[in-house]
């Protein structure tokens, strides 16, 4: 079905980074919601299409997660070059959050930690390599990287914060939730 | 006891002299923000949260350690103010690890809510995380480093109301820490009563009762202002005594 509005959809895409999955998980949650949102958005991107490379021209990218290796990096790099408007979504993404509780030890120390608790070198994943992107440093929140237009906290964000910061941003405005919808955790 | 008038965010209140800034604001139902500050203990003016501008001063007060006086021009709300309780709250979460979604006090910590009242819905600083150790020896109550804000809540309560004095902070800047017994695991305390006032008043989920899990640690400092009501009514029974 086309229509003359059809051609001004905004161009709407949603992206997994360093995170469990849960604030897209969340952002399903909307439900019915989620009609209204296709009537005024075009999904170019995100988890829930089969979509391989970012696309260019997107107005609004909702982005879940921190930035923890070098493909996180990466195409956060290109979402911010081909985003108007870019939202940390969930906690993760505001503030490292879960992914970032590993910021205490070193990469190779985590590896060791999490997978090689006995003798020998650590498995892939600290250095670079062909297969695996490599951990950096530390897991970072997104604008401590390159800067973010909105936040969207919660661990992960519900739907009664998500929609309404989200129906600001389609409608040009600013996303300025109430004292309660802004806590994270 | 006399009465000082002064103005507070233009308005004319009064307070009984001795009082500080944040009590003649509060009893005028002028809310402050505060996360060191409790009613009932002796202020502390380490959050730095209640600061205040005084008219006629370029530096900024904090309200709690101010004592009133007459004719103070107060402002407890400006945009400078805003900027900086805002900025103390960023460091606040920066300085330590302060993981609200896997903390014990999730949903009820005093410094979760205080970031979203003041509209700190990202941090703009660096994040230290620092490798802060626990202390879970005690077989009631459990101690993270790694969320205190070094309100002093804990010595204080201990000290003024209980009066162990269990509690004590060393080191300074970003290698203080609050101590038991001189730096010793808390099962070794030969001071502490094992009253868990301070786990009580404890802002955050520095100190929490063994066993809870996420968000499931919820405070209650009433007990606070209780015991303080009966110990002044009982006051002067004991000078009695004592005499």
């Amino acid at each position: 079905m086309t229509n003359s509005t059809e051609e001004r959809k905004i161009r709407l895409a949603t992206v997994w980074l360093g995170g469990c999955s849960g604030c897209n998980m969340s952002f399903l949650d909307l439900g019915e919601l989620l009609i209204d949102l296709s009537q005024r958005t075009e999904l170019v991107y995100g988890p829930f299409t089969d979509i391989k490379a970012f696309p260019k021209d997107v107005d609004i990218t909702i982005v879940e997660g921190s930035i923890n290796n070098t493909e996180n990096l990466e195409l956060y790099r290109e979402i911010r070059q081909r985003t108007k408007i870019v939202v940390s979504f969930g906690d993760c993404a505001v503030t490292g959050n879960v992914s970032s509780l590993r910021n205490v030890l070193t990469p190779e120390e985590v590896l060791v930690q999490s997978y090689g608790h006995v003798p020998g070198d650590p498995p892939y994943g600290s250095e670079a390599s062909e297969v695996l992107p490599r951990l950096l440093p530390k897991s970072y929140p997104l604008h401590h990287v390159l800067p973010v237009d909105a936040f969207i906290p919660g661990c992960p964000p519900d739907p009664e914060r998500t929609w309404p910061a989200l129906l600001a941003l389609l409608e040009g405005k600013r996303a300025e939730p109430a004292p309660e919808e802004r806590s994270f955790g | 006891m006399s009465v000082i008038t002064l103005t507070i965010d233009g308005h004319l209140v009064s307070g009984r002299a001795g009082q500080s800034v944040l009590e003649v604001s509060r009893d005028a139902g002028i809310e402050i923000p505060t996360l060191c500050w409790l009613e009932g203990l002796s202020p502390w003016g380490g959050c730095r949260l209640c600061v205040v501008e005084l008219k006629g001063e370029q530096r900024l007060f904090t309200s709690c350690t101010t004592v009133a006086a007459e004719g103070m021009h107060v402002v407890t709300r400006s945009a400078r103010l805003e900027n900086y309780r805002r900025m103390l709250v960023e460091l606040l979460l920066a300085e330590r690890n302060h993981y609200c979604a896997v903390c014990v006090v999730d949903g009820h910590c005093e410094l979760q809510s205080m970031a979203a009242r003041l509209g700190v819905d990202h941090v703009r600083f660096d994040y230290l995380n620092p490798p802060l150790p626990m202390d879970i020896s005690h077989d009631l109550f459990g101690l993270d480093h790694n969320r205190c804000i070094l309100c002093t809540r804990c010595v204080r309560v201990c000290d003024e109301v209980e009066g162990a004095h269990t509690w004590d902070v060393r080191g300074r800047g970003t290698t203080e820490r609050v101590v038991i017994d001189l730096d010793r695991p808390w099962k070794e305390s030969t001071s502490c009563t094992r009253c868990g006032k301070c786990v009580q008043v404890c802002p955050v989920g520095a100190l929490f009762h063994k066993g809870v899990t996420v968000g499931e640690m919820v405070k209650d400092n009433s007990f606070l202002m209780d015991i303080i009501k009966r110990r002044r009514s009982a006051q002067p029974f004991v000078e009695r005594r004592r005499s």
